[in-house]
């Protein structure tokens, strides 16, 4: 069976490539042309990323609360942290 | 102190959070999503060969152009839901062989034959209808990847249904003949498309749990009710005639009362003495095995390519 790929695919020019869905193919030519054929039949996209699936890192759901936590408490990191007296204007 | 997964997940699924591939499932949350979405993709595989025996045959290159489309996109459907499938950690290959052994099952509604082009039409305004009917609720399923899938799907079979419709108008205006083709294409088609709901809500045991994992947001009964409601005016508007003599407005309940559907049927159709169950099958078989050279030659060249640029 061919490898797995992952399909990005950039919707409109200015905009990132996102994420789609996967598809089976024997090399990255095949799978961009499939992708295409699958992921683009009514002008969903201007481009089109692969990526064997086997490539792809992920972070451990099941560790993602500890994963993430260090941004849990930094409310300092927004605007709205910050006092500023309403007649200021333009901040 | 250790939670119990089961009501996290639980949890989880009861405050609309969607449920994605890498994380904690219930063994049978999984075992029935594979079970769901891969006989979901078989049917929409299936599906594409009723339809295909018209393509060469279609009445005009605007209606030729339409079907090819359609059927292009019912592969489309199935490819964006074996890959949703596999997500859960079932590999395609064991899927497909599930497929041609007769071990998995698909939508009953492709074992009837389509024997006129106005069969083009009913299959697209009912077994479309039904089909949107039951997957629109679908987008909303709590498994990511098949909701996203879903949404894909949904966007896509519009056309499919407004396409069939517009076959049956065009052929309720012309002659006489073209008239009884298109009920004579209804007659055959309704109560198939009635069953595509499945077994009635007290014979459907799997049901509630699926309710309760929010695959399933309503009952079959609840679908194939909604589905009666919007698609007998639609018969009415080009003048054909639902073929139940017990279909009438209830103006208590403000639904349609309709006859009782034979189940017998849909169990022998299930499993496997419906008319074209042994054909549609053997086609996927000979599809299959005759693509082999072609699925060798392109792992060759792949391969031979890759040497290269080494
Ligand atoms: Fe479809
Ligand atoms: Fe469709």
């Amino acid at each position: 069976m061919w490898p797995l790929w992952e399909v990005f695919i950039r919707s409109k020019q200015g905009l990132d490539h996102k994420h789609v869905g996967s598809l089976h193919a024997a090399d990255a030519q095949m799978a961009i042309e499939a992708a295409r054929d699958v992921y683009t039949r009514r002008m969903e996209g201007v481009s089109i990323w692969v990526v064997e699936s086997k490539y792809i890192h992920a972070s451990n759901p099941d560790d993602s609360a500890a994963f993430f936590d260090p941004a849990n408490d930094k409310v300092y990191r927004h605007p709205t942290f910050y006092q500023v007296p309403d007649e200021i204007e333009h901040m | 102190m250790e939670v119990n997964p089961e009501l996290l997940f639980q949890g989880k699924i009861d405050a609309e959070v969607k449920i994605e591939p890498r994380d904690w499932m219930p063994p049978a949350y999984r075992k029935t999503l594979i079970r769901q979405i891969s006989q979901h993709a078989h049917s929409e595989i299936v599906g594409m060969l009723p339809e295909g025996n018209w393509i060469t045959r279609a009445p005009s290159l605007r209606r030729k152009a339409a079907l090819l489309a359609k059927v292009q996109d019912e592969a489309g459907h199935g490819l964006y839901l074996y890959a949703a499938c596999e997500t859960l950690g079932v590999d395609r290959e064991t899927l497909l062989n599930e497929l041609h052994s007769g071990k998995a099952k698909y939508s009953s509604i492709f074992n009837y034959p389509t024997l006129t082009w106005a069969d083009m039409g009913a299959i697209g305004w009912l077994v479309d209808g039904a089909a949107i009917m039951n997957q629109v609720p679908l987008c909303r399923a709590s498994y990511g990847p098949y909701a996203r899938a879903m949404v894909r799907v949904c966007k896509e079979e519009s056309f499919h249904q407004r396409q069939g419709y517009e076959i049956m108008m065009t052929l309720t205006k012309g002659t006489e003949a073209q008239k009884r083709m298109a009920q004579d294409a209804l007659d055959r088609w309704w109560w198939p498309s009635l069953m595509m709901f499945g077994p009635s809500d007290t014979d459907s045991p799997n049901s509630a749990q699926s309710m309760k994992w929010k695959i399933k947001r309503f009952s079959n009964d609840e679908l194939r009710q909604r589905f009666v409601d919007y698609t007998v005016p639609q018969a009415e508007f080009i003048g054909l005639r639902v073929p139940d003599a017990d279909l009438r407005w209830n103006e208590e309940r403000q639904h349609y009362d309709f006859g009782a559907i034979d189940w017998e049927e849909f169990q022998q159709v299930l499993s496997g003495n419906g008319p074209c169950n042994r054909e549609r099958l053997q086609a996927r078989v000979d599809a299959h095995e005759q693509g082999a050279w072609v699925r060798e030659a392109a792992t060759a060249y792949a391969q031979k390519h890759q040497r290269q640029t080494v």
